[in-house]
């Protein structure tokens, strides 16, 4: 049963079907863009779980990355005269190389010292957006260019289900498929102890940053991308709040687990949707729904429904 | 020299809040080594309750205490329902479990009260006095004050008494503590207990000068633990250094430097300072063993 859950292939195709299947079943135009919204947060959360589930390092300041994406596809076009295509590419290389820059120092930290520190990261990035207003628009945000492809303009709700749907399905598979490689088992080594993981010869500091650098660029392309789906961005997109979000839904989700980063992100998206019905008591809940979630799952939803399953299985 | 003067109270001003919201913090991690993203929301609590209160008629010193002791209420509800159960869980987990702590008591608070800025009114007068040609709101002597006998009557009780001497041992050593027949779990519940009565003294103290509302909570509870970890995570006198450092930071580099970028210099000072010193300018060297 869990040689068969693991498949790697078995998890992308799962995943396709549902992509696919899901249209047939949606009432509404109003459903392709929150499952949409749903794909882009599972992409950067299935990220931030190679840093926070894989390598064993906190970032409360990831929207920061999500922010630098979604800018760059903002202020390039509409500033510098960039292409869209081509400002996101660049939002993600900017990313990866702040992270790269930053996570040098950062990463030498440890728990709850390596969280003020990528909170303070976090805080910082958006403070700039917030208030650079002349290029990003400040408080109010600032609407961003359709993205055209090869002379095919990227637009609609419907569109834009297959293409983020398309960017989960890749991420997915680069994120299952770095689980196997040498890089993938020496994150899970400096996870589990980082000095066991530096005395058989694992380079602690090298993988930390790579899992950083890796995380940032996933968060970018996510960012971007929801940027172009919204035609419009907020400074809220790199904010504090959607930080603890992301954290949220890969431990909500299951650490280390990247189906359980899909499933986390699908409950945390639509939960807020579903709970307009009672808008007035959306935030009372929500904050229940995580508190009642952490206590009685605390390894998160996948990891404990399949030792549930599994536990079933065998009796 | 006047100007200078200005920056310097109104920075202790508001370090002297950042402080108490960092002794919160300090209080409940030491005990239970729980980072409690929900200590601004008691700061928000005792605001919020304080000019419910008032409004309602009741005289100001009763609508404080009533808001003390709602927030006192509410952190031993927290610790009760949400902490407790959650034993033995990761400190991720339990950092979620303060933050979604947090959000739910934002939307009560929005619920209960409203989502709009409320002011109380200055203790003794809005008569600015001048102290060497600064003009200082009689509001910061009250927050500088009470700080102090907070911090004071905190000292006191954790060094010379036998249940504060019972939080210090829970502190160093949970396991120990309980070997010699201190009760942690109450001694977890009065830490929550009176984390939330310092933050929601701290919220009393300062809405005559910052205003409160639902969702004043977050910012602060970020600066308060920027401040815990400054001084250096878990000592007392770390925090309340870190707070007043922090908020005399933000009134001289607003002053001197940029007015817009207030809040960044406190996020840079901590990055530069944890590169620098990883423990915070307090905390302990810790030499890890294998």
């Amino acid at each position: 049963m869990r040689a068969l859950v693991n498949q790697r292939f078995v998890t992308l195709l799962i995943l396709a079907v549902v992509i696919a299947i899901l249209p047939f079943v949606f009432p509404s135009s109003y459903y392709f863009r929150v499952a949409s919204l749903v794909w882009v947060s599972a992409l950067a959360a299935i990220g931030l779980n190679i840093l926070m589930g894989q390598a064993g390092q906190v970032s409360l300041g990831h929207a920061a990355f999500f922010g630098i994406g979604a800018y760059a596809v903002a202020i390039g076009p509409t500033h510098l005269g960039i292409p869209p295509w081509a400002a996101l590419l660049i939002g993600a290389v900017l990313s990866g190389v702040l992270a790269y820059l930053v996570g040098r120092p950062i990463l030498r930290l440890k728990g709850h010292y390596l969280a003020i520190a990528t909170l303070g990261l976090g805080v910082l990035v958006a403070l700039v957006i917030t208030t650079e207003s002349r290029w990003t628009g400040g408080p109010d945000g600032m609407p961003v260019e359709r993205l055209t492809l090869f002379g095919w303009r990227v637009s609609g709700s419907y569109t834009w289900y297959w293409v983020t749907g398309g960017l989960l399905l890749v991420g997915t598979w680069i994120a299952l498929n770095l689980d196997e490689t040498p890089t993938g088992r020496a994150f899970r080594a400096l996870h589990d102890s980082e000095i066991a993981a530096q005395v058989v010869g694992v380079d602690v500091a090298r993988f930390k940053l790579q899992a950083f650098v890796i995380a940032a660029i996933y968060a970018s392309l996510a960012g971007s991308a929801l940027a172009f789906m919204n035609g419009f961005i907020n400074p809220d997109q790199a904010g504090f709040l959607h930080s603890v979000e992301l954290v949220t839904i890969v431990v909500l989700g299951g650490l280390g687990s990247v189906v359980g980063s899909i499933v986390g992100a699908a409950v945390l998206v639509t939960l807020p949707q579903a709970l307009t019905v009672f808008q007035e008591y959306e935030h009372l809940l929500l904050g229940l729904i995580i508190i009642v979630a952490m206590i009685f799952m605390r390894n998160g939803i996948v990891p404990s429904l399949s030792n549930l399953l599994l536990r079933r299985a065998r009796s | 020299m006047a100007e200078f003067l200005q920056f310097l109270i109104s920075g202790l001003t508001v370090g002297a809040v950042y402080a108490l919201v960092a002794l919160g913090f300090t209080l409940i991690y030491n005990a239970s080594g729980v980072v409690n993203f929900a200590q601004g929301e008691f700061v928000m609590l005792g605001g919020m309750v304080t000019v419910f209160a008032s409004a309602a008629g009741v005289p100001l010193p009763l609508a404080a205490l009533v808001a003390i002791a709602a927030a006192v209420a509410i952190g031993l509800l927290l610790h009760r329902f949400a902490i407790e159960p959650a034993r033995g869980a990761s400190a991720v987990t339990l950092i979620i479990i303060t933050i979604g702590a947090s959000i739910l008591l934002r939307g009560v608070a929005a619920i209960v009260f409203d989502k709009q800025f409320h002011k109380l009114p200055a203790f003794t007068g809005d008569t600015p006095v001048d102290v060497l040609g600064a003009a200082v709101q009689p509001q910061s002597f009250w927050v500088l004050g009470g700080t102090a006998v907070v911090v004071l009557a905190l000292y006191v009780f954790l060094e010379h008494t036998l249940v504060g001497k019972a939080v210090l041992a829970t502190a160093a050593n949970r396991l120990a503590a309980r070997l010699v027949g201190i009760n942690t779990t109450t001694i977890m519940a009065l830490a929550f207990g009176g984390s939330a009565a310092i933050g929601a003294i701290a919220g009393i103290l300062v809405t005559p000068i910052t205003l409160t509302s639902y969702d004043v909570g977050t910012l602060l509870a970020l600066k308060g633990f920027a401040a815990a970890m400054l001084g250096g995570m878990g000592n007392p006198v770390g925090a309340v250094v870190g707070g007043l450092l922090l908020g005399l930071l933000e009134a001289f580099g607003a002053g001197y430097l940029s007015s817009t970028y207030k809040d960044a210099f406190a996020f840079l000072v901590i990055l530069i300072v944890l590169f620098a010193a990883p423990q915070g300018l307090f905390g302990r060297r810790v030499v890890e063993r294998v």
